[in-house]
């Protein structure tokens, strides 16, 4: 169909079709110059605070510009802030090529270890020349980065775990398995970072403390853990059972059939249901500002509110924000998409 | 007619391997539950907390900012958490509704023939699909206490009931009260510092609601758009081969269809807004979890007070849990 | 008296509490015997089979098989299964692996065979059912046939003194049966002990040292293929041959 004749059929098509074309279009004419005069036209972008109060002017972006450091990067000293920068890039690396078939082999372990060990020598420093940095001055986009990614290397051996175990047949431990999993998807994370916060501490040996990060991330790890469970006991389900029959006649053991046959099957197609956990607790990672951890929505805050200057501008601020998480988590539904039409096409060879 | 004979024992067997293996998991978790409870008790000791339920009867001695029945700081823990119950199921339900409506209407609008309505459609879940939800309910926060007019100079709209006030004060609007004489219609009017009379919802609720309806009604598109489209073109065909109305096929053959598909899913995100009801304790909205927050910090029973929340929470689950297998078992279509 | 290599003796098996599925068999397999048992859908010949290497436990009765008792013993088990190769009605390959990976995994992995050795040996069974070119392939890229003549092959890996056969051509466009019975047939010529569950009576005319008849959990019928077919002495034989040998 030409360009004309299928811009008719999908706007004017019918009598309904037609209406409703002409009335978003109304809509759109009313609201959207308002909406570019306020956002562009009439917006400042590098001024100072005071020139964005003056009457008749539209969005500051200025307070991006003027805050972004700290915004990004939270209260990491400024002549250090090359190292969670290459920090965070070597991390991202890392995770794209995870989803890749064709990374799988032995070597992506060691990269996992190599690249987290590289993150944390980074950004806490104290060796090789660095100067050292405290976790309570981390923040921003590493921060949240790193949450997200450090709970899948913790959460994904226990996610794997339970979903092996949800299928056993031995009653207790597939009980035990299911128990956990309701109970953490019953709950709120909120629940489970209160819990990190103001219970972990209770339940380690006294004069033992561990660092908020820390139980923090232990925290989402465990809830990571059940919901990544389920995608992987969903993957487990479409095996065939003939694959574990005719592993059977072949005298595999129970571990070498899981290990050999199952679990590479399985693994493959799940990888999609994967990132969208991945994508869910990366937003999800913006909770822990509940219990002081300054992740990139956090750190506006941080920004803002003891500058009185530019506190009025807040929503833009928030604005930047949302885009930054925008483009981070449209990019992994559309990567993820990829990877499945990838993982297809591989089956139907 | 021969019924199977009664298993034997034997040690080599699978079923005695089962057991060892399940008796040491039972062993470890057992002994691992029993250490972290004993350092907690220990722990508990050296740092002078105590322990028990029986704080719920004492004194709250913080006020909350919005109830629906009369709370003071006179009251009880106990009935803090009552309050803060309420105003978690206040919120959720009328969540609930409102994202029902507005993601089924957006679900079938990214069906729609129109390409600016589908367009548009795809665009609000892409949009707010991606961003966290915490973000959205501080931005619509700021949004209400920014952007809206203070409370002496509301905003105004007349319905037919009577007028509508909008303000960083709240939402005001004409409701029925009881009073001596029965029931009547209380209006509200602008008044000096503020509105008064009639009901009023806090900005802190409107928010809340607002952010939490508009995130999950993304998710709600994508169901019922999931469920639409998993009935197979064939039961359209076979609908209008025999006749029916548009209206009828939809009613009679889509729409049951599509339910027994968009139901399981649907009731996963209502669970969801449920449990992201919990984040109003960012924007200050009282419910349930800013409650224990408050009263872990008056009371200091942060164990007791974070079970209380997991165990509501987790009544919720269950009780849905079961409610939709039952549902589930009821309209499954019968197999072999 | 030739040794008999599986030996059935009063054994019984339900399904659940109520299900009849095995009834008091009896039946002995000498070594190097050729048996295929047929009958109608649901008369219990794959259950029966499925009991030699355990795939399915009988509860009542003895089954012994390569002076092995099968019963809740693990070691037995395993034994067992070194012992005895099957082939699927759906071939069960392993998608995820080429057909020589497919071949020298059970070796490898369980035989503790070298990986050079594994691969001569597999090759060898590739060669014997005609599909050695095939070897770096996927299985989801070889036809019906192909993929079930490699999973002929994969058993034989294992030098089993049995192989038993569920239904092996039953999942196959029928331009295809051919080449995977012409395979059995050369390999029940080199004195295997086969069982074979079949509704391809030509097959059994030509290859089986016996045909077993099964009909509601019970052998029925044994005899030899040319008695049995010209001459079924049972009425539920005589009614099952009418109606699938009729059109």
């Amino acid at each position: 169909m030409g360009g004309m004749r299928w811009l008719r059929v999908n706007l004017f098509g019918d009598w309904k079709t037609s209406l409703a074309t002409l009335m978003v279009g109304l809509l759109f004419m009313y609201w959207l110059p308002q909406l570019l005069d306020w956002a562009l036209f009439r917006a400042r972008w590098l001024t100072n605070a005071d020139a964005c109060r003056l009457d008749g002017a539209g969005a500051c972006w200025s307070v991006v510009a003027e805050k972004y450091r700290i915004i990004l990067l939270g209260r990491y000293p400024q002549e250090e802030q090359w190292r969670p920068l290459i920090a965070t890039c070597l991390m991202v690396g890392l995770l794209v090529a995870s989803c890749l078939r064709a990374c799988w082999r032995r070597g992506l372990i060691v990269a996992w270890v190599a690249v987290l060990t590289t993150f944390f020598i980074l950004m806490y420093g104290d060796v090789a020349g660095l100067s050292k940095v405290e976790t309570d001055r981390w923040g921003g986009l590493p921060l949240t980065i790193l949450l997200a990614s450090l709970s899948i290397p913790t959460a994904f051996p226990l996610a794997l775990a339970i979903a092996l175990g949800r299928r056993s047949n031995l009653p207790a431990i597939r009980s035990l398995c299911t128990i956990f999993v309701e109970l953490v998807r019953g709950v709120p994370l909120i629940s489970v970072l209160f819990m990190a916060s103001f219970m972990f501490p209770l339940f380690m040996p006294p004069g033992l403390s561990i660092d908020v990060l820390i139980r923090v991330l232990a925290g989402i790890s465990l809830f990571s853990a059940a919901y990544m469970a389920e995608v992987i006991r969903g993957g487990l389900q479409s095996i065939p059972r003939g694959q574990e029959e005719a592993a059977a006649t072949l005298s595999l053991s129970y571990w070498q059939t899981q290990r050999l046959i199952v679990l590479p099957q399985a693994l493959a197609t799940v990888v999609p249901g994967l990132m969208n956990n991945f994508i869910a607790i990366f937003k999800d990672t913006s909770l822990v500002t509940i219990v002081s951890l300054y992740e990139l929505t956090g750190a506006l805050s941080l920004a803002l509110n003891s500058d009185a200057d530019w506190r009025p501008f807040k929503i833009e601020g928030y604005i930047f924000i949302a885009l930054i998480y925008f483009t981070f988590c449209y990019a992994m539904s559309r990567y993820s998409l990829w990877v499945e039409r990838e993982v297809n096409k591989g089956k139907a060879r | 007619m021969k019924s199977p004979p009664k298993k034997r024992w034997s040690w080599r067997s699978r079923t005695a391997r089962g057991l060892i293996y399940q008796g040491l998991a039972v062993l470890l978790i057992g002994l691992l539950f029993w250490f972290l409870a004993h350092n907690t008790a220990r722990n508990m000791t050296v740092r002078g907390i105590q322990s028990g339920f029986d704080f719920l009867a004492q004194t709250a001695g913080f006020d909350i900012g919005e109830s629906l029945f009369a709370f003071d700081s006179e009251q009880p823990y106990w009935r803090a958490f009552l309050v803060g119950l309420v105003n978690t199921i206040r919120v959720a339900a009328l969540g609930i509704i409102l994202t029902t409506v507005i993601g089924t209407l957006i679900g079938i609008g990214r069906l729609a023939r129109n390409l600016l309505v589908r367009s548009l459609c795809g665009a609000y879940v892409e949009f707010f699909r991606n961003v966290p939800i915490l973000l959205q309910l501080l931005m619509w926060y700021l949004l209400f206490t920014e952007i809206l007019p203070a409370a002496d100079a509301a905003w105004r709209l007349n319905t037919w009931l009577g007028p509508v006030f909008l303000s960083k004060g709240g939402l005001n609007f004409p409701a029925p009260v009881a009073t001596e004489t029965g029931w009547e219609i209380s209006l509200p009017i602008q008044g000096e510092f503020a509105v008064e009379h009639g009901g009023a919802l806090t900005p802190e609720f409107l928010a809340l609601l607002l952010g939490l309806t508009i995130y999950t009604a993304a998710f709600v598109a994508e169901v019922v758009r999931a469920g639409i489209q998993s009935v197979p073109r064939g039961q359209t065909e076979a609908a209008s081969a025999l006749g029916l109305s548009r209206a009828h096929s939809m009613r009679l053959i889509l729409l049951p269809q599509a339910l027994r598909v968009i139901i399981p899913p649907m009731t996963n995100q209502y669970l969801n807004l449920t449990k992201n009801s919990s984040l109003a304790v960012a924007i200050g909205y009282p419910d349930v979890v800013s409650i224990a927050n408050t009263a872990i910090n008056q009371s200091g029973r942060a164990v007791e007070c974070i079970a209380i929340i997991m165990l509501i929470y987790l009544s919720t689950s269950l009780l849905t849990s079961v409610l939709m297998n039952w549902y589930n078992a009821k309209a499954a279509i019968r197999e072999r | 008296m030739t040794d008999s290599i599986i030996s059935f003796e009063k054994v019984n098996k339900w399904y659940g509490n109520n299900f009849h599925v095995l009834r008091d068999i009896d039946l002995t397999v000498d070594r190097g015997e050729r048996i295929v048992i047929c009958g109608p859908s649901g008369s219990g010949k794959s259950t029966l089979i499925r009991c030699i290497n355990r795939l399915e436990e009988h509860q009542e009765g003895r089954l012994v098989v390569d002076g092995i008792e099968l019963g809740e013993d693990v070691r037995a088990v395993d034994a067992v299964r070194k012992e005895v190769g099957m082939v699927f009605q759906q071939f069960n390959l392993f998608p995820h692996l080429t057909v020589m990976e497919n071949l020298t995994l059970s070796p490898i992995w369980v035989g503790k065979v070298s990986k050079q050795e594994a691969r001569e040996r597999a090759m060898t069974q590739l060669e014997r059912v005609r599909i050695a070119e095939q070897a770096d392939k996927y299985p989801l890229q070889l036809s019906g046939g192909q993929q079930q003549r490699v999973a002929i092959a994969r058993a034989l890996c294992l030098k089993p003194k049995i192989m038993l056969f569920d239904e092996p051509t039953s999942a196959l466009d029928p331009e295809m049966i051919k080449e995977v019975l012409d395979v059995m047939t050369e390999l029940a010529a080199q004195g295997i002990t086969m069982l074979c569950v079949t509704h391809e009576m030509g097959f059994a005319k030509a290859v089986a040292d016996r045909v077993i008849f099964m009909d509601e959990g019970q052998i029925v019928e044994q005899a030899k293929p040319e008695e049995f077919f010209s001459n079924p002495q049972s009425p539920r034989s005589q009614d099952f041959l009418s109606k699938i040998l009729g059109h």
